[in-house]
């Protein structure tokens, strides 16, 4: 690992990021509202261009930097890609949506790539001190987007939810972070990491530290019992901030997870698994059961994003490369499907209309065969159900499980998503086997289209073909610890 | 735990503390009461009349007088109002415009106490000025004293930004926090002093100063012909007059700072005559007149205005030259500017 | 007892004082007020751990400023206590579980067991001259210039998101623009209007 006190070039993409985000602040706001296209539009090329930055950077050993504040590794330039895609994903699905309900204005774009840079920061950070900073930038751009439709009581209250329960897990997080630096009197990753590694007299501490910290995390990924938020939150945001929200944020809470747990508390692991096991088989009981009683297609995700956390949980408690490199899989596969699943919603709805509900699915596939496939698909995956990608997501995890031992934990996996199978399917039969409850014709722009479909036929083909990801994962994983 | 014999030094330092204090508090509280006499007799001129002239020579035992009749007389507490922090209004009022001389240097020797973050201390204490007056306006249970506090507060945080950002140009360029250093810092003659590098900030830090201190033309906060007497609308006797005190403490407060920061404190302006407090006491008494000159000047501004002024005006002034002044620190024309 | 150890006694007792009264307090305002005593105590125990400069930021932005915009809204609100309390003794039972137990968890950990002086340490004075200001300026500015930013991009992302939420121009609101009034000049609202004289020839001067 090579140390640098002021070494800039590793952050240029979030230096990048910010700059072009001041940039669209200034545009946006000289321009009238015909032109908001222009916001739009530079969104989308900060993203390309961040790309670039950091793939024309793309680091083959871990860089500290920035005294010692930011860390730029491969797992970082991993994730920060991914979430350039997703966000990019985000931008074009919701767009139409947006236009109709009067929220496509430069704040959206602006709070969007405020909540980037807050991943971005989280991704690659390897101090306490700029995994809270960035956080709070996520966690701040994200509450402001959900109230963003004013006129709407139940975003409203969402977005209230949202930021009670946010201040409350950041709380309890810091509380945590604070015991850890008490004990160990370092903030930075590494050094904890150092401090601990032979022990510590003050194990008690130690162990309530970690017990917060875990319990802010839960708050965060929106793991049983800290899952309240989820399905207020999700259901009452408009469709594309739940887009947003369902996306790409999770990629960043585990590297959130992985950094804390994996790299700062990576001897500490006997204390965290166990807290982990129960999070994770509450996550996946209560998620897969209680998303069998919804009627609202984002409520039903919502439960299904828990019960997907579980499922990543997993994977980290594992707590070996394998392990974390098949969380990894698993996280960036469930962002492709939860892009899919809200962005579909997003492609059915028109102004006034909104298709959230299950019976909105009904008969899908008259409607639009190519359409109801790509659902097809998408559900197929998030069920588990092979050749689709999510099935080979959950088997990785599962073998993770298997191989510290707690099989278990393994069958008790299976089980749970046997039950999540359940309605799953049950979209699929409404697509295919019910007559169509509304006849009006779809007006899903071309290019949210196409990316639906490239996004549909990614997962079939990420299924057929794993390994390319897969060794990507493990690789990042590897070089990065 | 150590015997309490070791602290008789702890309470000699107490105690000689405490006098010295006396000491400043009382000659302060003499400069208030002629600053109200000063007042009425400079306003008087400007608007062609005479002032006071019945008690004592030339009107001279006025203050005394005025003094003596609010002492006497009774302090009415409303039956609706918030008995007890109706009374510590008052006292919030005055107690951070006395506690802030506690720092101000008035020569190289003669300070209170002379701490490394004194220009930080001032600013903190004058800050809680404003606590006195919006809880006047909410204890007193009455629409004009609640509405005069309402725009109380926001006028002062408003112009707190911008003086705090006027500061900050001048520890910029005294590159010091201590009030004494910011004087060193100007010496050797007029040109020297801080108020020509700074301006800008000069300007912006003195109207500041009127409206922080809820001086006319930015007295809404009082505004008679619209709210009546605004937040002190309820009180009487000595609670009044309190206010009044730490509305002219404050005043003076404000020269002297004004005075310490720009105009070069007790430095003489030209190189041949020494240095003394009574430059100080000149300089001070000169802005002093300023703000008493600006009274019988202007008309009252509008309260929208006030805002627009603070925010739009004055804040972004200052963020420029604080701008400016920190780029040409860094020329080679940056001995102009510290 | 020393003269520090009296100071912190002090200021530590009217902070817990402060603090049980925010919570106890059935006024908000007088809540807000206690919490204003709570940060100028606190900024004294800051004083005693040689942070002036942090004690007086305390002192200058919390209760010079933020707790006095907060003390704004809350006079103005209208706050319908007996509407905030319904249903408290209904939660009593299990919000007083949950406290208890924070408490006795924190009392165990917090302890001086743990944390106390023989575990720890006081660390050194700082010698007389030693500018906690100039310490904290060279760190901020130096090491932690990353997350010095990253705050500030904070507060830029919480200024965005207040006016995206609150910025509402009605059509119909009878707003005048400061600005506007003041740029005015004469010749816009004052028109000079040269006129011909009326009088007939021959009426005198002061004929009126």
């Amino acid at each position: 690992m090579r140390h640098a006190l002021m070494q800039f070039a590793p952050a240029f993409p979030e230096i990048f990021v910010l700059i072009m985000i001041s940039l669209i602040l200034v545009v946006d706001a000289a321009v009238d509202d015909g032109k908001r296209f222009l916001a739009y539009f530079l969104s989308l090329v900060t993203l390309a261009g961040a790309s670039f930055l950091t793939l024309r950077d793309f680091s083959t050993l871990p860089v500290l930097t920035l005294g010692g504040l930011f860390i730029d590794d491969p797992l970082s330039d991993v994730l920060k890609l991914f979430l350039y895609l997703s966000v990019a994903i985000v931008l074009v699905y919701s767009r139409d949506y947006l236009r109709q309900r009067g929220l496509y204005k430069g704040e959206f774009f602006v709070l969007a790539l405020f909540a980037l840079l807050g991943m971005m920061v989280m991704v690659s950070a390897s101090h306490f001190l700029t995994l809270y900073l960035g956080l709070e930038l996520l966690s701040l751009s994200l509450y402001a987007m959900v109230a963003l439709q004013r006129d709407s009581s139940v975003a409203t209250e969402a977005a209230m939810k949202y930021f009670v329960l946010g201040a409350l897990a950041s709380g309890m997080l810091l509380y945590g972070m604070s015991m850890v630096y008490g004990v160990t009197g370092s903030l930075g990753l590494g050094d904890i990491a150092i401090a601990l590694q032979d022990g510590t007299d003050l194990r008690i501490p130690l162990v309530f530290g970690i017990v917060f910290i875990v319990a802010g995390l839960a708050f965060k990924l929106g793991a049983v019992p800290f899952h309240m938020w989820i399905p207020d939150v999700y259901h009452g945001a408009p469709t594309a901030m739940t887009l947003f929200i369902g996306s790409a944020p999770k990629i960043a809470a585990f590297a959130f997870v992985i950094r804390i747990l994996g790299q700062g508390l990576e001897s500490q692991v006997s204390d965290w698994r166990g807290m982990l096991v129960i999070l994770a088989v509450l996550s996946m009981a209560l998620g897969n059961i209680a998303a069998i009683a919804q009627s609202n297609l984002k409520r039903m995700l919502a439960y299904s994003a828990i019960s997907h956390m579980g499922f990543m949980l997993l994977g980290i408690l594992a707590g070996s490369q394998n392990g974390y490199g098949s969380a990894m899989f698993y996280v960036l596969v469930y962002a492709l499907m939860s892009l899919g699943g809200f962005g579909m919603i997003l492609l059915l709805s028109r102004a006034g209309f909104e298709a959230d509900r299950l019976e909105d699915f009904k008969g899908l596939n008259r409607r639009s065969p190519w359409l109801a496939f790509m659902m097809l698909l998408l559900m197929f995956s998030m069920a588990g159900v092979p050749p689709t990608v999510g099935f080979y997501a959950k088997l990785s995890v599962l073998q993770a499980v298997v191989e510290i031992g707690y099989v278990w934990l393994a069958v008790a996996a299976v089980l749970f998503s046997l039950i999540g199978a359940f309605y799953y399917l049950r979209i699929v039969k409404l697509m295919y086997f019910d007559a169509p409850h509304d006849a009006a014709p779809i007006k899903a722009s071309p290019d949210a289209r196409v990316v639906m479909s490239v996004n549909g036929l990614a997962i079939l083909a990420l299924g057929i073909m794993p390994q390319p990801l897969m060794a990507v994962c493990i690789h990042a994983i590897r070089a990065s610890f | 735990m150590e015997s309490v014999g070791m602290d008789w030094a702890a309470i000699r330092t107490v105690v000689w503390t405490l006098i010295k204090i006396l000491a400043l508090v009382v000659p302060l509280m003499l400069g208030v009461a002629y600053l109200t006499y000063a007042e009425r007799k400079i306003i008087g001129w400007m608007q062609v009349r005479i002032g006071p002239n019945r008690v004592g020579f030339q009107g001279l035992l006025q203050p005394i007088a005025d003094a003596v009749k609010l002492l006497m007389k009774e302090i009415i507490i409303p039956s609706g109002a918030s008995r007890g922090l109706f009374i510590l209004g008052p006292i919030l009022a005055i107690a951070p415009a006395l506690a802030a001389w506690a720092v101000i240097p008035f020569t190289d020797s003669l300070v209170l106490a002379n701490i490394n973050a004194g220009l930080l201390y001032v600013m903190a204490i004058t800050s809680m000025g404003v606590y006195g007056v919006i809880i006047a306006g909410w204890a007193s249970n009455s629409k004009y004293a609640f509405l005069g506090a309402m725009r109380s507060a926001a006028q002062i945080v408003s112009y707190e930004i911008a003086m705090g950002f006027a500061l900050v140009g001048v520890l910029m360029a005294a590159q010091s926090l201590n009030l004494s250093d910011i004087v060193h810092g100007q010496s050797g003659g007029l040109h020297h002093w801080y108020i020509w590098p700074l301006f800008p900030l000069f300007v912006v830090y003195l109207i500041s100063g009127v409206a922080e201190t809820n001086r006319a033309p930015f007295d809404v906060a009082e505004g008679e012909s619209e709210i009546v007497a605004g937040f002190h609308v309820e009180y009487s006797g000595m609670a009044f007059a309190v206010f009044f005190l730490a509305e002219y403490a404050n005043m003076i407060l404000i020269a002297a700072l004004t005075t310490l920061m720009f105009l070069g404190g007790w430095l003489s302006p030209v190189t041949f005559l020494p240095d003394g407090i009574v430059w100080w006491l000149l300089k001070t008494g000169f802005v002093l007149f300023l703000f008493l000159w600006f009274r019988a000047t202007f008309p009252r501004y509008r309260y929208d205005q006030i805002m627009r002024l603070g925010w739009k005006v004055f804040i972004p002034i200052t963020l420029v030259w604080i701008i400016v002044v920190g780029g040409m620190m860094q020329t080679p024309y940056g001995y102009l500017f510290h | 007892m020393t003269y520090t150890t009296a100071i912190f006694y002090f200021f530590a007792s009217i902070l817990v004082f402060a603090g049980l009264r925010v919570i106890t307090a059935r006024n908000p305002v007088h809540a807000a007020l206690y919490l204003v005593l709570a940060f100028f105590t606190a900024a004294g125990l800051w004083m005693l751990l040689e942070a002036e400069f942090l004690a007086i930021t305390l002192v200058l932005v919390y209760v010079g400023a933020v707790m006095v915009l907060f003390l704004f809204v809350v006079m103005m609100l209208d706050i319908n206590l007996e509407k905030l309390r319904e249903g408290f003794w209904d939660y009593l039972p299990l919000a007083g579980f949950v406290a208890v137990l924070l408490v006795i968890e924190m009392a165990l950990i917090l302890g001086s067991r743990h944390f106390g002086l023989e575990v720890m340490g006081a660390p050194a004075p700082h010698a007389a001259d030693y500018s906690n200001t100039k310490e904290l300026g060279r760190v901020l500015y130096t090491e932690y210039v990353y997350a010095f930013e990253l705050a500030a991009v904070i507060l830029l992302v919480a200024i965005v998101a207040a006016i995206a939420l609150t910025l509402r121009r009605r059509k119909d609101s009878k707003y005048i623009d400061p600005a506007e009034q003041v740029k005015v000049k004469r010749n816009d609202r004052l028109r000079i209007v040269k006129m011909q004289a009326t009088q007939k020839p021959g009426a005198g001067e002061d004929g009126a």
